[in-house]
């Protein structure tokens, strides 16, 4: 069978996703978990760019939106996460997920 | 055409696979890098050139060097760049969770006729782009700045707040 570009596109973003969440689910370090949720936003914001690529839209620049928009506001939280890991590290002395367990510090 | 795509696709997947191995924590972040600069290519690809320089911007500019802050300063020697390995069962159920969901993506994208017709691609230029954010999109631009500013705004709060003796001294 032939694929279409477009589903090319779907299986990339697909496997970028789920190499994200195998990274975020399996590491120990905070570091490599929040990088592991950041490729699983890229993943997605692949298949903004898709589907505005390869599908009619009523708006010449609808999937650019999405995607930058989606870039700000993972930006923010990108700089939010890792201050959280530097506010970690000051607690514990380390960043190893399981041992951070406590809510009050 | 479709040939860059699958190059872009392989090199970037082979990339962020690699980095999500390895042990040492400044190869994997270089990595990780590397594959948002293919993912800035493939959006190259598909024409949203725009796209392409604002993840250029802010991810290969902007969220690697706070992720290599990061890693700087949450180091006391060489040897923390060295993971600790990781529990196999953990690894193993991570490993079984990715390929679930890995399966249930690529059976529904196998199973959806996606055949649309090949549309031209179409062209967003940097001028639409900017009447449409000052225009249909401005108050969604002001959210967004709020967000921004309150996020980094936080992160200067969290990050500085230091708790030796029970008592905040950054407040």
């Amino acid at each position: 069978m032939s694929l279409s570009p477009l589903q090319l596109c779907l299986l990339f973003s697909s496997a970028l996703f789920c190499v994200g969440l195998v990274g975020a689910l399996s590491r120990s370090n905070t570091i490599l978990v929040l990088l592991g949720v950041e490729l699983m936003l890229n993943a997605a914001n692949l298949n903004f760019i898709a589907f505005w690529r390869f599908s009619p839209s009523p708006s010449p620049a609808t999937g650019v939106m999405f995607v930058i928009f989606s870039i700000a506001v993972a930006a923010a939280e990108a700089a939010v996460g890792l201050a959280l890991v530097i506010a970690i590290y000051r607690h514990q002395k380390n960043i190893r997920l399981q041992e951070a367990n406590r809510l009050k510090g | 055409m479709i040939l860059p795509l699958v190059i872009i696709a392989l090199l970037t997947i082979a990339v962020a696979a690699i980095a999500m191995t390895l042990r040492n924590l400044i190869h994997s972040a270089l990595l990780l890098i590397g594959s948002w600069a293919g993912i800035a290519a493939f959006y190259f690809w598909a024409g949203a050139e725009f796209a392409a320089f604002a993840q250029v911007l802010v991810y290969v500019g902007a969220v690697s060097m706070v992720v290599l802050f990061a890693v700087l300063l949450t180091r006391r020697s060489r040897a923390d760049l060295e993971v600790a390995p990781d529990a196999i069962g953990r690894g193993l159920g991570a490993m079984l969770a990715g390929g679930a969901v890995l399966g249930v993506l690529f059976g529904a994208v196998f199973a959806t006729r996606l055949d649309v017709a090949p549309t031209a691609a179409p062209t967003a230029s940097v001028r639409a782009i900017g009447q449409q954010l000052m225009g249909a999109h401005a108050a969604s631009l002001l959210v967004v700045g709020v967000i921004l500013t309150v996020a980094l705004l936080g992160a200067v709060v969290i990050a500085s707040t230091d708790r030796e003796g029970g008592k905040e001294d950054a407040r």
